[in-house]
This record gives structure tokens, C-alpha cells and sequence, in this order.
């Protein structure tokens, strides 16, 4: 929210605080300034001056020379190419010097031959439109009335100096979207700083004749309120003898400093008092006002209405329409209808101050795509007892515009107001909460407005914010200042852990990182396509997805059910990036939809690359070592098959029996450009974790030396390693302590299809020298086995 | 006559042992003096013509040249040896400025770097790690948390739903309401972890982010405390010079509540383009636990106090490595991850 601090300044006196200093004050005591602009800066050297003779350019037809009083004696002679000037004509001059906005300068100069000691500016030159200045927009220059003098500096004059405070207001204060809530945080602000900053609240606006009595204005207006839950107060009052024509010019450059623009006396009026107030008005055209009624209703199944900004809406039957005797002619909080737009014609108006349910105009504005002004105030909830003072002050304006005549009285249909809330209050108890001493706790909440009495703080009206002692707490904090609570440590009886889980998440991304992978960090949802590129069946379980209702796009869009989706667009980045060689991993969540209201929220580990030496096997060698190092245990592979993966290199990865997961190389129809040999992993991380053995047991070196044999074998087409190995390893007997291929071969003196495999078998005992003939006996019994169950031989 | 021919074998021995300049020279003079044909053992064979008197003092003196020219030959051997070792090696020289040969290292994820070290320092102060679901219900993300039923968080324009009750949790927070359902004060617990706000993704914006809740819940637990947490983490993440503002905000879980600043570390708080002029830079939000959640999770807030806080560790991580867009966080380009 934008805030003049010219208009703060009526408010509380701010001598000797600068617009920043100020700033800084109120972002510390809660109201955070944004930015601090300062309006006018960018005009200098521009003055008031009165052309006392005009006269055509000797040597151009379109130009004409100007002699200009500017107020200092010495009459300037300058050349304009407008033709809207004339003897008289008051208007602002740049001068030899002179700044304008967008960083224009001016210096005197010669136009054709003459002399121009400077410029008569336009409205659009000074960076103003009609709605800022009558007659701004016009072609040519800035002519202004005679209330201007000339020599005057022309951005005092026109009121353009000034700084604007940006606030962020959060939710709970829309107390603070208005100047009179400004004034009273910064007057709170300064108060507790020790500065002495008057007081603001309760400071009471009067047109004379507004209280009580309805003589005059009902024979003017009745209101009738349906829907006392959506509308608790709706009060009005009516002004006659209406003068269409625009605002001062004081009024209208408050507007625009906060950001709002000047369209005509009455708006004008309804938007200053929304600022200045907090509380959003709405002026209707009596003569508009069907039987002269407004109805406070809902709208009716397939009712339209045309609002102000020229947009035809379809309303449904949960939004708070103000209707006449016959047809809605506002969306209550929101916007006002055309139909009773106020026009220059305006005889008769109508001013509403009221009070709307927040939630339902933030659900109507929502719904409608038109937050405005007033609905994102009443959203928030506004002070109910607010609409009377700003009615008052509304029509105060009237009077010392000259706008109209109030009529007499006020309609004011109210819902039983709440009593005002008493929060207990005992300063010991919050100097305990915030563990410093506030011993002025009570002082700095009575210059809230909170009245302190019997051990209990009364909330003032326009804080429905508080309600709870740790709400005073939190007043008398921000007052007192944050940065004076001292930083201690909450007293620790326990040392910190992490749970056996959390420990072994971070071993295991240890050893990821230790094999040479990067972690990589991916979106939790993907999308549907991206079970395509990763080639899941159409009835594959993976795309059994949760699916959200508003992604942010369809790519977004469903819980990722596995992480080979996500590696393979981090690997197609990479491909994009020309990254010649690139491992990645993750330790990530993915998402089971088991029919639970919560999808079942497991972790999986992915590993995968390209490009260096990647392929079947390096991938494989990286996942034994993984499973070796933390389960401890082997981990085997059983040829397998996944949509993802090269049909004919892709084991499913088995710990201890249990399956733990896929790897493969990766389908060359996956990724464009994807290097051959590119592999990956999915592995059950739970799996992992719950097979996990962090402690290695020691086994003694061995003390008596061992027998290595080496033997070749000609295993037959079809044969697996694994088989092999098993069959060795089976069969060896608890002599054998290790078998290890060394060798593969395949091609001549083989027969057709064969391989043959090499294997170093090493034979040790635990307590003795082992004979020749033991290791020989056991390499026996493997050949025996072998050819007996694999029909495999030994190569001679 | 003899012992002059030996005394000649052994001064024409000692310079040829003098003079040979490699190992095959050596070998030489070995053989061609004391070899099975060399001259010492011609010499020797001439013994017989001695008389037995000259014999035993001749036949010593033969063993003295023999030990003599042994020894010279040995110790030429050794410093030979060592000439030729300082010869190979001095052509074994290489360019030691050529580059090393490749290691395979990998590296964790710069934001899991930061989360460990957050970790770290709550582990230290009694912290515990907790964690919580994703997809989460709108009564832990958002009731439990003393959020109104209009409040603007839970719109559809912000949160994720998947349907009416059931969304993709918005800040970590809802791990404290679990947490706390489940356990009794003190409770000291950070929960780490992705949260999702519907917002588009550009340099400072993501709609997948993660972050580090705190949670402290005892008798007599202070907002002070609550700075002194902070002000802990802050300090082990960024070092000593750290300078935090804490500033009022509005949470409504949080009463007091407070943003946290931290002053910008390119400018030290003059103002500047990081910090958009401001000197400071908003890292998190924090707060004393709202009485209501409390009461809600079965906790007397007339006997217990607690402080909660928020932070978001993409923008720790950006501070700490400068890094200049969020994106660059997780699109997992190694040219990115393998800076850290």
C-alpha cells in the first residue's frame, strides 16, 4: 500500500524525521516499508511564469517568440512551436537548467536565429495526464489559472513534491491500508522511540448534520438488508445539489500519490476517504435508484450486471449484490454498476459506507477476476464501527469542496456490534514470554489505542486482530523493539541425533558420491509424457499416479512414481549441454497411490550416466561395490527385462533373494543423442536400508598360505556366468575362499555359440597348510559338477 | 718374482678399476684379473715353482691383492650403481606441469551440503531430525496451524490439491503438528524437506522448493531463545560477521511472529543491487508457537511456550555460493554441480 507521507504529515507532526527515517522506524515496529519514492524530484528549475507578449517568429512560420515574466524582473525571451499560447497566459517555464522526468534538460538556446532562455512546458512534458490537471492533455501547453504566481517554483505549486511509503501490510492489519492506520503505528512507533508524536486516534470528523435523526434522508432512500450475515452494517447518506467538476488539487495529488486516479469531485471523495480511512465507499446516482431503494440481497440465479469498468458479469447466487427496487446495480464490496455510475448529470447521490463479509467478497472477487481496492480491504475484515466516521467524513469533504448539500441524517442498518475485546494483560507474564523486561508494556499498548485496566487490555475496535495475551506480547514487543530482546539458547538437556534411518540415508549418499555420481535434485512431479519417454506400458502400475487438480502445467502435473523419469531429463539436459561424461544420482522420494486419502511416500536411490567408459558393466561394478559395501552382501543379477532399458542388457538387481530393483543400459529410443552405453539404476531404497549392515564384522588375516589354481572352462551357448560361478562356488567347499573370472573368450578352437571363461580359484584352510592334492580333490568335484549340471568342460 | 708380478697385477688392477666407468668395464677387470683364465689365477698356478719357505708368504700376499682388487672392485660397483641410477632417473624426468590423471569424484548436491550443515549445528544444540509427508492433509498444512477457512494460503491460485482435503504441503510446518501430536515437551526438532507453492519458476521463484523447520516446545522457552537459535544457525552457515534483523511479521501460527533478515554481505547493509537497496535480505520467518496450536496438539500453553520457525534452504544456498538464479538448482547440469 502506497501512503503520501505529505498527508501522513496532517496526521502526526513528522519534523525532523525523514521520509526514510521514518521508513526504517515502522519497518522495525511491524508496518515493512518496500520502497520510498520521492515524487517531483525529477522536476527542477521549472517556474510559474505569465507570458506578457507573443509575437511571430521572424524567420519561422510555426514558431512564435514568448516574453515571460517569471518573477525575477528580468523578462525571458523564449520560442515555443505551441500554438495554444496567448498574452496573459499563465504557464510553467523550464528555465536555463531546468530537469524535467525522463532526465530531460533544458538550456538556453537559439531556435532559428533567436534566442530561447528556456521552454514552456506542456502537461505531458511536467509528466501529467487530464486526470492529474484539467487541461493537461490538451495539445500544446500547460496554460494554468491565475491563482498561480508567477516566479513560483511550478512542482511546489502544483503540489507535485512529495514521497511516497510502499507498505507491506500482512493480512492480519488492513487497519494499516489507510493513512490514519499509518499515523497511528508511526505515531506508536515514535512515541515509543521517545519521540513526542501527538496522538491520531480518535481524532472525529463532522459535517454538522449527519447524526441521528432520519428526517431529511428518508424521504430520500430507504435500505433494506437481507443478508445480515454477508452485510452486518450498511449505512448511507445522501447528498443533493451535486456539482460534477473535478477535485482540488490537493486532493488529486494525494490520490495519485497513492496510487489511485482522480476522476471527478464525488469518486474523488469516496477514494480519499477509503484512504485516508480504511473504509471503502461507494457513491451511487440517486436518480439511478429505482422507488429510491437499495437492497441488500444476493443475486438472483442468472443475474447480470455491467460494472463500472464496462464489463458485463454473470453473477451467481452466492454473491452480495446492492440492488434497487428491481435490479442489482453493484457487487457489494467489489465494484459499483455503470448504470448508476455518477456522470456530469449527477443531481443526487447516494454514499454507502458499509460492512461486508470478508471471506464472501474475496470468494466473489476471486470468482469474478476483479480484485479491487475496496474488495481486497473487506476481505480481510474492516472495523464495523468504521462506516459512520467515514460517511461523516465523506460529506465534511462535500461541504469544504462545495461539491453538495448533505441532507440531513444518516441510515444506518447494523447487526448487533460485538462488544469490544478484553485480552488479559500482565506485564511480567509477557516479559517471561519474550525473555526480556518491557516494564512501559502497558504505555506502549495505551498509544495503540488498547486501554489498560484491572489487569486486562481492551482491543480497540479496528484491531480484530488480537485476541489472545501473546497478541499483547507481540505489541509491546514490536514497540519495545525486536532487536532489544536478547539472543540466549534454550537450555539443552539432551544431545541431538539422527535416527538409525537418517543416518544410513546419509552413508548411502556418501557411498553414491564416493563411486563418482553427482547428486542431482529433480521435481517431485512430472508428467504424463514422461511416462511415454520413459516407455511404462500403457497398464504399467508406475502410471497409477496422484494427480493434482491445478498443476502449473501438464507437465507438473502427477506424483512422479519413479525416479528413471526424472534421471532421463536430467540426462537429456546434459546431452543438450554437450556434457561429454556424466554420472548422476539421486536419494528420492516417489509417490504410490494405494487408494489412502495419502499416497504412500517411499525412497528410491536412481544412479545412471553417460558417456567416459559408462556401459553395462561400470554401472554394475558401481551398484556391487554400493550393495557390498552397504548391506555387506553380494548383490545378483538375473537377466531381466524393463520398458526402459536395452532388451537384451538389463538385470533385475537381487540382495539377499529380495528384488531391490532394475539396471540396464538404456534404451536406445529413450533420449536423442543419448550416447550408446548409457545405464541406469532404480533401486528400492527402503530395501537398502532395511538390509544395511553399518558395522563390518573383522575376519583375522589368514595365517597359512593359500593354493591358486587357474582353470579355463568351455561353457555352451547359453550359459550364464552366474550359473557357473555358482556351481564353483557350491562345490568348492569351505576351502575354496575365492573365485574370480579373469578371462572371457570367445571365437576360434571353440565350438559354435561356446565361451570360455576363466576363473582363478583360490584354496586355503583356516589352520594348516593346504596339500596340493586337497585343492586338486575340490577343483575335481567342481569340473564333475559343472559338466554334470552345465555340460560345461575344461579348455586343455 | 713372483710377488713383483703380484705387486704389478695389483697396481695395473687398481687403475683399471680406477678407470672403468660402467658395470660391463667392471666385470671385465673382474674376469680378466680374477677369473678362472685371468692373470691372478695364472699367476697363481706359477706357485708350484716356489721354494716352501716363500710359498706361505707369497700365498698371502696373493690373497691381500686378490682381497684388494675385490674391494676396489665392490666399492667401484656401488658408486657405478649409483651413477647409473642417477642417470636413469635423471632420464626418467617428466613435465610435472601436465595434467594429472582423471579421478572420478562425485559430489553431493550444494543445497544437501547446506542442509547437512544446518543439521549439523540443530543436531549440536539438541536437535532432533523429524520428518513428514508431502502430499499432505489441509488439516496438518493448514487448520491445525490456526489458518481461517478463507485463509488466502489455502487458495487454489497458491497451494497444489489434488482433491478438497488433500494438497501438496505448503511449508514444513505441518511436521510440527505431527510431531507434537505424537510427543510430549520438551520437543526439539528440525524437519527438513520439499514444500510447493504454486508459483511460476524464474530466477528467484520455485514451485518445488525445500525447507528446514524448527520446532522447540519446553517450559520457559523464549522468544530470546528463539533469536539465539538463529542467530547460532546463521553464524555456523555464514561466520561470525553475520548481522540479523528481526523484524514483526504476521504468521498465524506464530504469535509473537518475526521475518529474520540477514544484512546483505555485498554491501554490508549500504544498500545495493543484491538487496535490491534494501541492505538487508529476507531469509526466513519465525515465531513464539501461537497458543491455539498448542491447545490443538493436546499442549497447555499456560505451562509450555515453544518457538517455530521457516527457512528456506534454496535461498541459504544461493546466499552462501553466490549463485545468482534458482533454476540453475535444479537443472542438474554437472558443469553447475560440479563447482562445489
Amino acid at each position: 500500500m502506497k501512503c503520501s507521507y505529505n498527508w501522513l504529515k496532517e496526521y502526526i507532526p513528522l519534523d525532523g524525521v525523514t521520509p526514510k527515517e521514518l521508513a526504517r522506524a515502522l519497518t522495525m515496529s511491524g508496518s515493512k516499508v518496500e520502497s520510498v519514492t520521492e515524487l517531483g524530484a525529477d522536476i527542477q528549475n521549472v517556474v510559474i511564469g505569465r507570458v506578457t507578449a507573443i509575437g511571430k517568429h521572424p524567420d519561422a512560420d510555426r514558431l512564435f517568440v514568448c516574453s515571460v515574466d517569471t518573477g525575477d524582473g528580468t523578462p525571458k525571451q523564449i520560442v515555443t512551436g505551441a500554438n495554444n499560447v496567448f498574452a496573459g497566459a499563465v504557464v510553467p517555464v523550464a528555465l536555463d537548467g531546468a530537469l524535467l522526468p525522463g532526465g530531460k534538460k533544458i538550456k538556453t538556446g537559439r531556435m532559428r536565429g533567436l534566442e530561447s532562455q528556456g521552454m514552456l512546458c506542456s502537461g505531458d512534458e511536467l509528466g501529467l495526464d487530464g486526470h492529474d490537471q484539467p487541461g493537461a492533455d490538451a495539445d500544446g501547453i500547460l496554460i494554468l489559472d491565475d491563482t498561480f504566481t508567477p516566479g513560483a517554483d511550478a512542482a511546489e505549486a502544483l503540489m507535485l513534491r512529495d514521497t511516497v511509503l510502499e507498505f507491506e501490510i500482512t493480512n492480519n492489519r488492513p487497519d494499516c491500508l489507510s493513512v490514519i492506520g499509518i499515523a497511528r503505528e508511526a505515531a506508536a512507533t515514535l512515541a515509543a522511540a521517545g519521540q513526542d508524536a501527538g496522538t491520531v486516534i480518535g481524532r472525529p470528523f463532522s459535517s454538522g448534520n449527519g447524526a441521528g435523526a432520519q428526517s431529511g434522508i428518508s424521504g430520500y432512500l430507504t435500505v433494506t438488508v437481507e443478508d445480515e450475515t454477508l452485510c452486518p452494517r450498511y449505512s448511507a447518506r445522501v447528498v443533493t445539489d451535486v456539482v460534477p467538476g473535478p477535485s482540488p488539487l490537493w486532493m488529486r495529488r494525494r490520490l495519485r500519490a497513492c496510487g489511485v486516479r482522480p476522476l471527478g469531485n464525488i469518486v474523488d471523495i469516496t477514494n480519499y476517504v477509503m484512504l485516508e480511512l480504511g473504509q471503502p465507499m461507494h457513491a451511487f446516482d440517486h436518480a439511478c435508484l429505482r422507488d429510491g431503494r437499495l437492497v441488500v440481497r444476493t443475486a438472483r440465479p442468472g443475474e447480470t450486471l455491467e460494472t463500472l469498468d464496462g464489463r458485463a458479469r454473470s453473477l451467481e447466487p452466492s454473491m452480495l449484490v446492492i440492488a434497487d427496487a428491481r435490479d442489482a446495480t453493484a457487487v457489494a464490496g467489489v465494484m459499483g454498476g455503470a448504470e448508476s455510475e455518477i456522470t456530469e448529470k449527477t443531481k443526487t447521490i447516494v454514499f454507502e459506507s458499509a460492512s461486508f463479509n470478508g471471506p464472501s467478497v474475496r470468494r466473489t472477487a476471486l470468482s469474478l477476476a476483479m480484485r479491487t481496492d475496496a474488495s481486497s480491504r473487506f476481505e480481510k475484515g474492516l472495523d464495523p464501527t468504521a462506516t459512520l466516521p467515514a460517511l461523516e467524513r465523506a460529506c465534511q469533504l462535500v461541504l469544504e469542496l462545495g461539491s453538495g448539500e448533505p441532507v440531513p441524517g444518516v441510515i444506518d442498518v447494523c447487526a448487533p456490534l460485538a462488544p469490544p475485546v478484553s485480552v488479559p494483560f500482565e506485564t511480567a507474564r509477557i516479559e517471561r514470554y519474550l525473555g526480556v523486561g518491557i516494564p512501559n508494556a502497558g504505555e506502549l499498548l495505551e498509544s495503540l489505542g488498547f486501554v489498560i485496566r484491572d489487569g486486562s487490555a481492551l482491543v480497540p475496535s479496528w484491531r480484530s486482530d488480537v485476541s489472545v495475551w501473546q497478541d499483547l506480547a507481540e505489541e509491546a514487543a514490536r514497540l519495545h523493539g525486536y532487536d532489544k530482546i536478547p539472543a540466549t539458547l534454550p537450555p539443552s538437556k539432551n544431545q541431538g541425533w539422527l535416527t538409525e534411518a537418517q543416518a544410513l540415508r546419509a552413508r548411502l549418499n556418501e557411498l553414491c558420491v564416493s563411486l563418482g555420481f553427482f547428486e542431482m535434485l529433480t521435481y517431485s512431479f512430472i508428467g504424463p509424457a514422461d511416462f511415454d519417454a520413459a516407455r511404462f506400458p500403457a497398464d504399467s502400475p508406475l502410471r497409477r499416479a496422484k494427480t493434482l487438480r491445478n498443476p502449473l502445467g501438464e507437465e507438473h502435473s502427477v506424483m512422479r512414481t519413479s525416479l528413471l523419469p526424472s534421471l532421463l531429463e536430467a540426462l537429456s539436459r546434459n546431452v543438450a549441454a554437450r556434457n561429454p561424461d556424466v554420472r548422476l544420482y539421486e536419494l528420492g522420494m516417489v509417490y504410490t497411490d494405494e487408494g489412502e486419502q495419502l499416497p504412500r511416500e517411499t525412497r528410491r536411490l536412481v544412479l545412471g550416466g553417460y558417456g567416459d567408459d559408462t556401459d553395462y558393466f561400470t554401472l554394475k561394478g558401481a551398484v556391487e561395490t554400493l550393495i557390498g559395501r552397504f548391506c555387506r552382501k553380494r548383490a545378483d543379477f538375473v537377466r531381466a527385462s524393463g520398458p526402459a532399458f536395452h532388451p537384451g542388457r538389463c538385470a533385475e538387481v537381487m540382495i539377499r533373494g529380495r528384488s531391490a530393483g532394475l539396471i540396464g543400459e538404456l534404451h536406445p529410443t529413450l533420449l536423442r543423442g543419448l550416447p550408446s552405453g548409457a545405464a541406469a539404476c532404480e533401486l528400492d531404497a527402503e530395501l537398502l536400508l532395511e538390509l544395511s549392515q553399518p558395522d563390518a564384522k573383522f575376519v583375522p588375516m589368514p595365517r597359512f598360505p593359500a593354493v591358486t589354481r587357474d582353470i579355463a572352462l568351455i561353457c555352451p551357448a547359453g550359459t550364464q556366468a552366474a550359473d557357473v560361478r555358482g556351481t564353483i562356488e557350491k562345490n568348492g567347499g569351505h576351502l575354496l575362499e575365492e573365485c574370480a573370472l579373469f578371462d572371457v573368450y570367445e571365437g576360434k578352437n571353440l565350438p559354435d555359440g561356446a565361451r570360455s571363461l576363466a576363473y582363478r580359484l583360490i584354496f586355503r584352510a583356516e589352520d594348516r597348510t593346504l596339500t596340493d592334492g586337497e585343492a586338486e580333490s575340490a577343483i575335481q568335484k567342481i569340473l564333475r559338477k559343472l559338466h554334470d549340471g552345465l555340460g560345461v568342460t575344461i579348455r586343455s | 718374482m713372483l710377488r713383483q708380478n703380484l705387486e704389478e697385477l695389483r697396481g695395473k688392477a687398481l687403475q683399471a678399476v680406477r678407470d672403468a666407468r660402467d658395470a660391463a668395464a667392471l666385470e671385465t677387470i673382474r674376469v680378466g684379473f680374477l677369473g678362472k683364465k685371468g692373470e691372478l689365477t695364472a699367476i697363481l698356478k706359477r706357485m708350484g715353482s716356489l721354494s716352501p719357505d716363500e710359498r706361505p708368504s707369497v700365498g698371502a700376499f696373493a690373497n691381500d691383492v686378490r682381497a684388494a682388487v675385490e674391494s676396489a672392485l665392490e666399492s667401484a660397483s656401488g658408486r657405478i650403481a649409483e651413477k647409473e641410477l642417477e642417470r636413469r632417473l635423471a632420464e626418467e624426468t617428466v613435465d610435472v606441469t601436465l595434467p594429472g590423471n582423471p579421478f572420478r569424484a562425485g559430489r553431493r548436491h550444494p543445497m544437501q551440503t547446506v542442509l547437512d550443515d544446518v543439521t549439523k549445528i540443530f543436531l549440536g544444540m539438541g536437535f532432533s531430525v523429524a520428518e513428514g509427508p508431502e502430499v499432505e492433509t489441509t488439516y496438518y498444512c493448514f487448520d491445525a496451524l490456526n489458518h481461517s477457512p478463507d485463509h488466502p494460503a489455502r487458495d487454489p491460485q497458491d497451494t497444489f490439491y489434488f482433491d478438497d482435503e488433500t494438497i501438496l504441503r505448503t511449508q514444513t510446518s505441518s511436521v510440527q503438528i505431527r510431531v507434537m501430536e505424537k510427543e510430549k515437551p520438551p520437543i526439539r526438532i528440525i524437519s527438513p524437506g520439499r514444500t510447493y507453492r504454486k508459483d511460476e519458476i524464474d530466477a528467484t521463484h520455485s514451485a518445488h522448493f525445500h525447507q528446514i523447520e524448527g520446532l522447540a516446545v519446553d517450559k520457559g522457552i523464549t522468544m530470546a531463545d528463539l533469536k539465539g537459535a538463529l542467530h547460532t544457525m546463521m553464524t555456523g552457515l555464514y561466520g561470525s560477521g553475520v548481522k540479523l534483523r528481526f523484524r514483526p511479521h504476521h504468521f498465524p501460527y506464530t504469535e509473537p511472529s518475526a521475518e529474520v533478515d540477514l544484512q546483505c554481505f555485498a554491501c554490508q547493509g549500504k544498500g545495493c543491487r543484491m538487496c535490491k537497496d534494501e541492505g538487508w535480505i529476507e531469509m526466513l520467518g519465525s515465531g513464539m508457537v501461537h497458543p491455539a496450536v498448542l491447545e490443538r496438539c493436546g499442549v497447555d500453553p499456560d505451562v509450555y511456550s515453544g518457538f517455530a520457525f521457516g527457512v528456506g534452504i534454496e535461498r541459504l544456498t544461493l546466499m552462501r555460493y553466490k549463485i545468482n538464479d534458482m533454476r540453475l538448482l535444479y537443472e542438474n547440469d554437472v558443469r553447475f554441480l560440479r563447482q562445489f
